[in-house]
């Protein structure tokens, strides 16, 4: 240990090249840091292993899996129906998306997917808007405060809440909806349910309005966005992105409209893709998605077969009674409905055996599920392809380089969700 | 280009390595027999227009040899068509080339495969556990892992005991309360008989 001495002899001129040459040794040095797992800006169990020279990030080891609970493990172990809770919590900011994804998969293997009531199938494509659009608005309010935008997140939530109230009405939960079942729907929604739609759209075009006057031209925001986390295409295509984040990157692909499931093909939307690939261009790519998304919600109030209040009695469920569970008066009067009941009930949809892969495209982006079926009510396995988990794994790549300030911005713009990566 | 053409120019190129594409629900299938060509497989698609890894995924066909089957998606962006190339790799061996170098998206997912099912990846530069933690010894998706999972006795992490699953995955055991004692929130009515052990709703 320097005595007090020591330090006293010297004149100011050796003191100061001490101090340049220790600096030196210091600008030298990696430091390490460990952001996470709990840290408000990695949104959930993310934690990041940082070197760092200065403020510069000279290299970057994501680490996952804090939130890993063996879902394609407990898939295995139980009939197709019963995993549908389990899906509601893979990206849990858009459960209604992922029941839609997770039921069309399953129907692909059934070969009943282009066989859905056309109501079902309206109604499935509302659901995945508004879950669309919930979980962007998450994504914009939290991205907004971590720049430091608080007013962005009062805002959005004031409108997700709106989207949770439309989702316990038509399920009757707000966030473990399970909407879905294996050809059909729970329920019908509620007579009033399409007028709560349209007066959301007319409340929603509004805030987003305002939200878009308090960011999009804002200095700070632009300043912190631009030219921040650049993902070129080649880039973005190698490393498997998706969702808004492949879009953002300029390539034009949107599984709604390249591979149409449902009534995609019926309904009028674009797809926004960005020019540069940065931070900013992500983010603009999500504002114009939830304005195409409110776009697709209002052709399905005009087209929606049955009409808002459904006094056809239009069916929301197929009527194979191998599939769908027939309804409870026919079960307790019908003897084949009975067995019906009885057989879907323990031991599942019967499946054909095969194997069939479904992408969807989620909020986040492709959410797949590969399902390996050796027939019977059970997938022999059933892999899920989150796309939180691929875009994450570029982290490595895309934060050195950047300031450690910066990190915030990369993590809001990829807008990520721990709960489906990992699973 | 369709898939059942992207399929039929690989199986040109490897002759017989390739087995004949299978259609199911109109998505095209094609095996590989021989592992240790993945990589060229790969490296070939992508050359011809499968540029985007969609997936990869592992099977383990249990009792059978050779036991794990891993999964490839291929897609071709630009006239959106998949392809799933699957590979069969014996337990004894549990090891296949790395398709890093051709997508790098693959590190993830080979990780992934590694970590969960315990097939290793040659040429992969960071084979480590993904999702379970560092030193964790099983690799849970094994078909002849239990669900309710094994005992580790591994310092420092989370849990060490056995799961109370064990014995059956969907198994309830009897509440000592009822389900007054037990919700806090719950109103009893007035004149109703307050639960058995809820001593907050008994004073006067």
């Amino acid at each position: 240990m320097t005595q007090a001495q020591d330090i006293e002899i010297r004149d100011a001129a050796a003191r100061t090249a001490a101090a340049v040459e220790e600096l030196q040794d210091v600008q030298g040095e990696k430091m390490v840091l460990n952001l996470g797992p709990s840290h408000p800006a990695t949104h959930g169990v993310l934690r990041i292993v940082l070197e760092l020279d200065g403020e510069v990030i000279t290299k970057a080891d994501p680490d996952v899996g804090y939130l890993h609970r063996g879902d394609e493990k407990i898939a295995e172990n139980m009939t197709y129906t019963q995993f549908i809770p389990y899906t509601d919590r893979l990206d849990y900011l858009a459960p209604l998306a992922n029941n839609v994804a997770y039921a069309l998969a399953v129907e692909k293997l059934l070969g009943i997917h282009d066989k859905l009531p056309p109501r079902c199938q309206y109604i499935r494509v509302m659901c995945c808007e508004l879950a669309r659009i919930s979980a962007h608005l998450l994504g914009l309010g939290a991205f907004g405060m971590d720049t430091g935008a608080i007013t962005i997140f009062l805002l959005t939530f004031t409108e997700r809440e709106k989207i949770y109230n439309l989702a316990e009405a038509a399920s009757g939960a707000r966030l473990t909806t399970s909407y879905t079942r294996i050809g059909g729907l729970m329920r019908d929604i509620p007579p009033t349910w399409c007028a709560q739609v349209k007066q959301f759209c007319d409340e929603f075009e509004v805030a987003l309005a305002e939200v878009e006057t308090l960011l999009t031209r804002n200095r700070i925001w632009v300043d912190r966005l631009k030219d921040v986390g650049v993902v070129s295409k080649a880039m973005a295509i190698d490393y498997g992105l998706s969702g808004p984040n492949l879009r953002g990157s300029g390539v034009d692909w949107d599984l709604r409209k390249k591979q149409p499931y449902l009534c995609y093909k019926e309904l009028e939307f674009d797809i926004p893709i960005g020019s540069v690939g940065d931070c900013y261009d992500r983010y603009l790519v999500r504002q114009e998605e939830m304005r195409q998304s409110v776009r697709i919600l209002r052709q399905c109030l005009q087209k929606i077969p049955g009409g808002w209040t459904n006094d056809a009695k239009e069916p929301v469920s197929m009527a194979d009674g191998k599939i769908t569970l027939p309804s409870k008066q026919k079960v307790l009067s019908s003897m084949e409905e009975l067995i019906h009941q009885f057989m879907l009930v323990t031991e599942g949809v019967n499946c054909p055996p095969g194997e069939v892969y479904f992408g969807h495209e989620n909020p986040k982006g492709e959410l797949g599920f590969y399902i390996n079926s050796r027939g019977g009510g059970t997938p022999y396995r059933l892999k899920i392809r989150a796309p939180s988990f691929v875009n994450l794994s570029i982290l490595g790549e895309l934060l050195p380089g950047c300031m450690i300030s910066d990190v915030p911005v990369v993590l809001g713009s990829l807008d990520f969700v721990m709960g489906e990566s990992d699973r | 280009m369709t898939a059942l053409e992207f399929a039929n120019k690989i199986k040109a190129k490897f002759g017989d390595l390739i087995s004949e594409p299978t259609e199911f629900r109109g998505e095209i299938s094609i095996n590989l027999s021989d592992a240790e060509k993945i990589f060229d497989v790969c490296q070939f698609a992508k050359s011809i227009g499968l540029d985007y890894l969609v997936d990869i995924c592992s099977v383990d066909d249990y009792g059978n040899d050779p036991r794990w089957t891993v999964v490839y998606h291929l897609r071709n962006i630009v006239n959106a068509v998949e392809i799933r190339v699957k590979t069969a790799v014996s337990e004894e061996k549990s090891e296949l080339p790395s398709v890093l170098p051709v997508w790098r998206t693959a590190n993830w997912h080979e990780r992934e495969t590694y970590d969960l099912m315990g097939i290793r990846f040659n040429g992969h530069p960071d084979l480590r556990r993904i999702l379970m933690w560092e030193g964790y010894p099983y690799h849970p998706l094994r078909k002849d892992f239990p669900l309710a999972g094994k005992p580790t006795d591994l310092p420092e992490v989370a849990f060490t005991k056995v799961t109370p699953m064990e014995g059956g995955p969907f198994v309830t055991l009897p509440a000592k309360n009822d389900a007054i004692a037990r919700e806090p929130r719950v109103r009893v009515p007035e004149g109703a008989e307050p639960g058995l052990s809820d001593k907050r709703l008994v004073k006067k």
